[in-house]
């Protein structure tokens, strides 16, 4: 049996700006076994960095505040613990590979130092034994650790990103969050980096939620799959439920979107209208304003059907079995 | 008056552009000579990754950028020194769609007063009422509601944003637009949006598009032919078809394997590149993908190839493209 290390139960986090409450995430369940890889996608303003912001306790308080939800992370609630128990938490149990690299990274210190800078803060261990880890890391993230001072202007991009992966990695977390962790990248270097990433993965055996808005990505390194919409989870399952039996309309609409690399069709399938206003979402199903299947039922309070075991989707259309094919 | 029976005709020809750019350790080659054709109402995709110089040969066709040597011809005649008068008089049919729909339009003017600005640069209407109408036409054109004509550009969404962009490089009704990553800031939910609207515009319009992207699955959608760059050079130049049943540029093959597919069990093979792009500054000769190259040899380093034609409409700048590729 598959441990949990980590299940987020009705996450509830909202946004307070003058006078408007935006409703970022609005109920996400979730779960990850140990050692899985899981891949949430959805496009900018779903909740997917709130979510995993919400993980680390790094929602910006104010104007984020968490209204409500648990996040189990080996058998204890995250959102109970105290800032000091959550600074101990952060880098060594779970830790973060941030979108952008040349924004993560301190441009006045040097790389070895910003590596060694957190094996320190989590273990009694000298400076020179810290800086020598650093180099052990650099390293193994593919880079001459003969550069361990120099600063992050003086790297590429590609490699600006293998320094911040060597942070995140630092102190053996047990479970990543990689936030879009190639999106700044060109193709080529987004293809070293994602097997940098997978390949450490499987070594040190942590766990993975991979947030993305590219299918491709996920597809190559995600065992399971959750599709976010206006702060929900509409689906969630295996790869192969999502890439091969999707049901969920929003899912599908998705899919149909990309351009496909494998042939030429004339046209897309977008999906019409834009995501609802977070400040003012409708009553039921969020994604019904967009629908092409929405009917009656839809305005209601929408439950989550299983199809299959394992396989979630958010949608009344699949509990009648009318879920279009 | 244009032939029936003559060749189809071509919209702009580039032939051997240069743009070089002074910087404070060389000179930093950003275009290297590059020729193309593109005909009348067709897109050249132009693809590459980041630094190539696919958006400086952009920027250079439609003077933007002056150009460092090189001609340029816009439906059969040369463009490529223009005084202040003939430089506005090529714009009224060559415009540009810029990648970020955030900075390529002016915060403190609204929807309408971007859109007519070029209407009135151009003194294309006679009244108040004209302009307006002409507004509320490019509007509807672009799928914009007309209600948000007084509205700022932050108060729209990207999609919306780059919507703008669009309806103010038809406002003149060019026949040429160069495209730089329009779509590349945007969802793909909106993405696709924007791609069907430009390309019902080129029907109904019959514009001929220069397409600027990184994105391969886009650009196989868009275009009729492709172009890859690498640090400033064509690579390779084919059919869009083509290209995608024969890629024959190792950095093609290279570029195309990296693209992740949204299918599972569509595991890459090994990856064909190693290493990362080189400086763009004072290169000598040799073929400056040579360094990443798993096929390269050692006069790959000193020998600059030429871009030879290697089947019909195929180009491709490679020593060893027979070679690699089994070809005779």
């Amino acid at each position: 049996m598959n441990k949990k290390i980590l299940e987020i139960k009705d996450l509830h986090v909202h946004y307070l700006t003058d006078g408007y409450t935006v409703k970022a995430v609005n109920g996400v369940n979730l779960s990850l076994a140990r050692g899985e890889s899981l891949g949430l996608v959805g496009e900018t303003g779903a909740g997917k960095t709130t979510t995993a912001l919400g993980i680390l306790g790094l929602v910006p308080n104010p104007p984020g505040k968490v209204i409500k939800g648990e996040i189990i992370y080996n058998n204890e609630n995250l959102l109970r613990k105290s800032d000091a128990q959550m600074r101990k938490i952060r880098g060594r149990e779970i830790s973060m590979i941030f979108q952008d690299p040349m924004t993560a990274l301190n441009p006045v210190l040097t790389v070895g130092a910003q590596i060694a800078e957190v094996i320190r803060l989590h273990e009694k261990i000298s400076a020179g034994d810290a800086l020598i880890r650093a180099c052990e890391m650099m390293r193994l993230v593919g880079i001459d650790d003969v550069r361990h001072d120099e600063y992050p202007h003086q790297f590429s991009g590609g490699m600006k990103q293998r320094i911040v992966i060597a942070i995140a990695l630092a102190c053996n977390p047990s479970l990543l969050l990689a936030d879009e962790p190639t999106t700044a990248l060109d193709v080529t270097i987004q293809e070293q980096v994602l097997d940098l990433i997978e390949k450490l993965r499987r070594e040190r055996g942590a766990s993975l939620i991979l947030i993305s808005h590219d299918l491709g990505i996920v597809a190559e390194v995600c065992e399971k799959v959750a599709i976010i919409y206006a702060g929900e989870i509409v689906e969630y399952g295996t790869a192969g439920h999502i890439f091969d039996r999707r049901a969920h309309p929003y899912t599908r609409g998705l899919f149909d979107s990309i351009p496909d690399f494998s042939r030429k069709v004339h046209r897309l399938r977008p999906i019409e209208g834009m995501m609802s206003d977070p400040t003012k979402l409708p009553e039921g199903c969020f994604f019904a304003e967009r629908c092409p299947y929405a009917f009656e039922p839809c305005r209601k309070i929408v439950p989550v059907f299983e199809p299959e075991p394992g396989h979630l989707v958010k949608c009344v259309l699949v509990e009648k079995g009318k879920a279009p094919q | 008056m244009s032939d029936p029976n003559a060749t189809p005709s071509i919209e702009l020809e580039v032939r051997n552009l240069k743009k070089h750019f002074k910087t404070p350790r060389g000179m930093l080659h950003a275009v290297d000579g590059v020729s193309f054709k593109i005909e009348k109402g067709k897109t050249l995709g132009v693809v590459g990754e980041s630094g190539c110089g696919k958006s400086t040969l952009g920027r250079a066709i439609i003077h933007l950028h002056e150009r460092t040597e090189g001609r340029i011809f816009f439906r059969g005649r040369d463009v490529s020194d223009v005084d202040e008068q003939q430089l506005k008089d090529l714009r009224e049919n060559m415009q540009m769609i810029f990648q970020d729909p955030f900075s390529s339009l002016n915060p403190r003017m609204s929807v309408s007063q971007i859109i007519a600005e070029p209407l009135l640069i151009y003194n294309k209407c006679r009244s108040r009422k004209e302009l307006t109408a002409k507004i509320g036409n490019l509007m509807d054109t672009v799928g914009l509601a007309r209600r948000l004509s007084n509205s700022y550009p932050h108060e729209l969404d990207g999609g919306r944003r780059q919507r703008i962009g669009v309806a103010r490089a038809l406002a003149l009704n060019p026949e040429f637009i160069v495209c730089d990553e329009p779509v590349s800031a945007l969802d793909v939910s909106v993405q696709a949006q924007i791609l069907n609207l430009m390309q019902d515009l080129q029907e109904e319009f019959n514009l001929t598009y220069m397409f600027i992207t990184h994105d391969m699955s886009v650009v196989r959608h868009v275009s009729n032919e492709i172009m890859v760059m690498y640090l400033g050079s064509a690579v390779e130049f084919a059919d869009s078809e083509e290209m995608f049943l024969r890629r024959l540029h190792p950095y093609t093959q290279a570029l195309l394997a990296a693209v992740p597919i949204p299918q599972i069990g569509h595991k890459k093979g090994r990856s064909l590149l190693r290493g990362e792009i080189i400086s763009p500054i004072d290169l000598g000769e040799g073929c400056r993908f040579a360094g990443r190259c798993i096929y390269a040899k050692e006069n790959c380093f000193d020998v600059t190839p030429t871009f030879d034609e290697v089947t019909l409409g195929h180009f491709v700048a490679c020593h060893y493209v027979r070679e690699i590729n089994n070809l005779p």
